[in-house]
């Protein structure tokens, strides 16, 4: 067995004051100055502690305090309050939302994954993602320890077309050269972002990130800069545009690179083949109504892996969209029902926020995901796409340090990939290869509330 | 089903008033006395709701949870239009939004308190009913009769549930509930709360779960009245533990983290709590997942089997999370011979569990119940099986709901800790524990709070609920609570029918 993968976390403190979903309101006017103030009663002298956090000297006492609300439960002239922070409700949109962005500023600053007691205290369900459940199971082989196991839950994919059958001679040698396989240890590559300040720094951070982790980051061709030869065998190198500007030296040292799709596609994908055989090609296909067909028909032509986008929010191009995870969900199943899916591998990018969404769309028939914004909240991007207006961006994510990024993106990652072995674990699945398409061991919204509710108020 | 024999004797504990412990109680509106204010008393006269205690200067507002709002504008006694000096005023409480959250949000936490405080139903304008998580409980309604159906009398409705159905030789265990109050450990939760629940559940001629943590001595006056956890840790389980109660629960998962362990952090693990559960000083604690000696019906049979041997008066309670195959599950464990199953919905729980876990694995109760309720009746076990159902019930209204969608009766946690004046904040795990001294082993803090106050508090709730719980049943027609269970015709779903679809009056 190999040595079990582990990603090493540590402290990455905020640069920024971080945004609290609420803050204390203290008034002054009207104290009576008690001699024993309920401010030093504070069970985690919050009030004691503040502007000392961090190296930064922010303000700590909003990200400090636990909401115990005792302050303000025992002041007694009622000067102490407790507000809704406005600026954490503007965060995001309706799909990031302020739960999401400020829970990937947890994860990102030391690497923890989100506890809380107290059971649920969301919505019942929603859109998306948040139609469905993943199983678990009572009782099950003993893998079932999830992060603090003792057996190896498994999160190693790999990417490339596959051969269903080896073919021999008569004489018993191998007729066929198996195409090349890039195995990466977490199901995650690092996407281009749909929106950013200048990213020279944010592309950097990506890569170091990528490298510590042993997975990729994808590079637009014309993003490429020489600071990034060193993370040749970390990049994808998105090849939009014309072959002949790449130095062929460059190409040959890349160990996979993506093209767009298109009718020619297929050629190009041979093209580059001739250049480095053993290059995994990734074609990259905007999500679409008819996706299905055409990822079928790349497959039965060799296509050795497709990368679906949808946009930032996870909704294909259409009129009327549908969500990332139906329409992999549809083109994995057609691939199944030709007998073709596992020759080739599935990306699925677009809207995946929380690690969950990854475990959902693994089971929703994605091999593995591209993220994009999440690792750019990751380094306190608040999304508020002001950079997308060229207005500057409140974090200055264009003067990002890249070791400091990469540091509170491998933190992320390692939040992420923590919580997918927890919904393994709980599954009693050994490996992520085998969470792919698992949609029975998973509870559908649409399904349920149907079988459960509709026929209820009926008489008889 | 028959009344059950005995019922009858049962007197109900009596109701006390309970002020919170702390100076200002958190309530929706805040009301203040201006400068212009001339003493002159005449809202404390005018307020029927003790909102105002005399003062030097001016009236103190001492309890603003207690004012009507804005809605008393239409009574004679409204103290903002009637005060001379138009020095009253009220405002929405800023603080009151940011407290608890979409399941519990704030409305329904303060009419958990006013209950608690005063045995009474909230008479302020609380939604007490449901939250907002907007789907589930929260949108399914009774549909209540529109004309006067044959009415049984409140004093003759029995809300008393049979535990063990199976007809097997142990003894049958009635409870004038339908309720009893699930496991939280010793060393998650403090002594006084511990304590206080059991109280409460002696009190109500209930039970009260031990959670997985050991029995401690301060329980064994309770004994009749606890439900001892063997689960996967096996912290602080003996067979003299096992031998004292009348039911014995096996927690195979819990709906706060299904198919997760547990883990009690190394603050949490004080000499008291190390040497209850035979273990280290300060050293974290992990509960594995799941049971590694069980890996099949058989063994889990073996299980089963091997608790009556060791209790041969004891009924056995069987408590699972809510995977796909919960209605397999369950049948498994019946013919496993357990005599409870407790269904434990993936949105309930008291302890922490990793958020990812608490909203995305296993179904929520709602779905579950039904599949269950049905599958046993297909099979013909329904009646000789006890279906507990547990994981997000609220309130009344959740547990009424939930007893139509198919259980017997319902396990609740939450709802007691909320009755403790835990306001939601989610950190129970964190540093010293709960800073308001309920989830925590914390000297200081654990003395936050008295046990005689925290036990009338939770009895004071259930009082409030079992009352609803009758006038339901009476509205409905009923005359037994068991006649409740899995009546799919007296409830629906929002989304599926309208007022117009109905008979009955859809109670909105």
């Amino acid at each position: 067995m190999p040595p079990k993968y582990h990603i090493h976390v540590g402290s990455v403190p905020n640069r920024f004051q971080s945004i609290t979903r609420s803050g204390v309101i203290a008034w002054e006017e009207g104290c009576l100055k008690c001699a024993r103030c309920v401010k030093k009663d504070c069970v985690y002298k919050v009030y004691e502690k503040r502007g000392i956090d961090s190296r930064q000297m922010l303000e700590s006492l909003d990200s400090a305090c636990m909401d115990c609300f005792r302050c303000v439960q025992n002041c007694p002239n009622k000067l102490i309050q407790k507000g809704l922070n406005p600026a954490y409700k503007a965060l995001g949109d309706s799909y990031w939302t302020p739960e999401i962005i400020s829970g990937l500023w947890y994860q990102s600053e030391a690497g923890r994954i989100p506890v809380s007691g107290g059971g649920y205290g969301g919505a019942f369900s929603g859109a998306g993602f948040d139609a469905m459940w993943t199983d678990m199971s009572e009782i099950v082989r003993p893998t079932r320890d999830g992060i603090h196991g003792r057996e190896y839950i498994s999160t190693t994919i790999d990417i490339g077309r596959k051969v269903m059958a080896l073919q021999f001679d008569e004489a018993g040698a191998l007729t066929i050269t198996p195409p090349p396989l890039v195995e990466i240890p977490l199901p995650i590559i690092f996407d281009i972002l749909p929106w950013s300040p200048p990213r020279e720094g944010i592309n950097l951070a990506f890569l170091k990130g990528a490298r510590s982790l042993g997975t990729f980051a994808v590079i637009r061709q014309s993003d490429f800069i020489p600071a990034m030869e060193e993370y040749i065998p970390n990049i994808i190198l998105y090849i939009d545009g014309n072959l002949s500007d790449l130095d062929k030296s460059i190409i040959k040292g890349l160990r996979m690179a993506e093209i767009p799709y298109s009718n020619e596609a297929i050629n190009a994908q041979k093209a580059l083949k001739e250049i480095n055989p053993g290059l995994v090609v990734i074609i990259r296909m905007t999500l679409n109504p008819h996706a299905s067909e055409d990822v079928f028909r790349l497959t039965a032509e060799g296509a050795e892996a497709i990368h679906l986008c949808a946009d930032e929010f996870g909704l294909e191009k259409a009129d009327a969209p549908l969500f990332i995870k139906e329409r992999i969900k549809e083109i994995h199943l057609r691939l199944v029902e030709r007998g073709v899916r596992d020759q080739i591998t599935l990306i699925a990018g677009g809207g995946i926020a929380m690690a969950e969404h990854m475990a959902k769309q693994i089971i929703c028939g994605a091999d593995m995901l591209s993220v994009d914004i999440a690792l750019l909240v990751a380094m306190e991007c608040r999304v508020c796409r002001r950079c997308k207006a060229g207005i500057a961006c409140p974090v200055e994510l264009e003067s990002v340090d890249p070791l400091w990024g990469s540091g509170r993106i491998r933190n992320l990652m390692a939040g992420w990939q923590n919580q997918l072995l927890e919904i393994l674990g709980a599954m009693g699945i050994r490996e992520v290869r085998r969470l792919r398409g698992e949609m029975g061991r998973a509870m559908f919204f649409e399904d349920l509330e149907k079988e459960i509710f509709a026929d209820m108020g009926k008489r008889g | 089903m028959a009344h059950t024999p005995g019922i009858e004797l049962f007197k109900l504990p009596k109701k006390r008033p309970v002020p919170g412990r702390f100076r200002n109680a958190l309530g929706k509106y805040r009301v203040t006395v201006s400068n212009a204010c001339t003493n002159c008393g005449l809202c404390l006269e005018l307020c029927p709701y003790g909102v105002y205690k005399g003062g030097v200067k001016r009236p103190r507002v001492a309890q603003d949870h207690h004012c009507l709002g804005f809605s008393c504008s239409k009574n004679t006694f409204y103290c903002v239009n009637r005060c001379p000096e138009k020095a009253i005023q009220i405002k929405l409480n800023p603080s009151f939004e940011i407290l608890g959250d979409r399941r519990w949000p704030p409305e329904l936490l303060a009419s958990t308190w006013h209950m608690a405080e005063t045995g009474e139903l909230p008479y302020q304008d609380l939604n007490y009913k449901t939250g907002n998580s907007g789907g589930g409980f929260d949108k399914i309604r009774f549909i209540f009769p529109k004309k006067k159906v044959h009415s049984v009398p409140e004093s003759k409705i029995s809300t008393a549930i049979e535990l063990n159905r199976s007809g097997d030789s142990r003894p049958r265990i009635t409870i004038p509930v339908p309720f009893y109050f699930g496991g939280m450990s010793f060393g998650s939760v403090s002594i006084v709360t511990m304590l206080s629940r059991v109280r409460a559940a002696a009190a109500l001629k209930t039970f009260c779960c031990t959670g997985e943590g050991g029995y401690p001595e301060e329980l064994i006056p309770y004994d009749n009245h606890i439900i001892t956890q063997v689960a996967t840790g096996l912290f602080g389980v003996k067979e003299e533990t096992i031998k004292r109660v009348r039911i014995v629960e096996f927690k195979y998962a819990q709906g706060a983290k299904p198919g997760l362990g547990g883990h009690l952090l190394g603050d949490k693990v004080t000499p008291r709590v190390a040497k209850m559960r035979e273990a280290v000083t300060g050293s974290a604690l992990f509960s594995p997942f799941p049971f590694h000696s069980v890996y099949s019906v058989e063994d889990h049979k073996k299980h089963v089997d091997w608790i009556k041997e060791i209790n041969t008066r004891a009924l056995v309670s069987v408590k699972v999370s809510t995977p796909t195959d919960v209605d397999m599950v369950t049948v498994g464990s019946y013919f496993a011979g357990a005599h409870i199953v407790q269904l434990d919905g993936s949105y309930g729980g008291t302890g922490a569990a990793p958020d990812i876990a608490k909203k995305n694995i296993a179904m929520p109760i709602e779905y579950a119940l039904p599949k269950v309720h049905k599958f046993l009746c297909q099979e013909g076990i329904r009646d000789k099986i006890t279906i507990i159902a547990s994981g997000g019930i609220r309130s009344a209204y959740d547990m009424a709901k939930a007893l139509a969608m198919g259980a017997d009766g319902v396990c609740l946690g939450t709802a007691d800790l909320v009755a403790l004046e835990c306001i939601r904040c989610h950190h129970c795990e964190s540093g010293r524990g709960c800073a308001r001294g309920i989830a925590t082993t914390d000297e200081e803090l654990t003395n936050l709070m008295n046990l005689e106050w925290a036990t009338q508090r939770i009895i004071n709730m259930y009082l409030v609920w079992r009352r609803q719980l009758v006038s339901i049943l009476k509205r409905l027609g009923m005359s037994s609570v068991t006649e409740l269970t899995g009546r799919f015709d007296v409830i629906a779903h929002l989304d599926y029918i309208k007022q117009e679809d109905v008979e009955g009056e859809l109670d909105l």
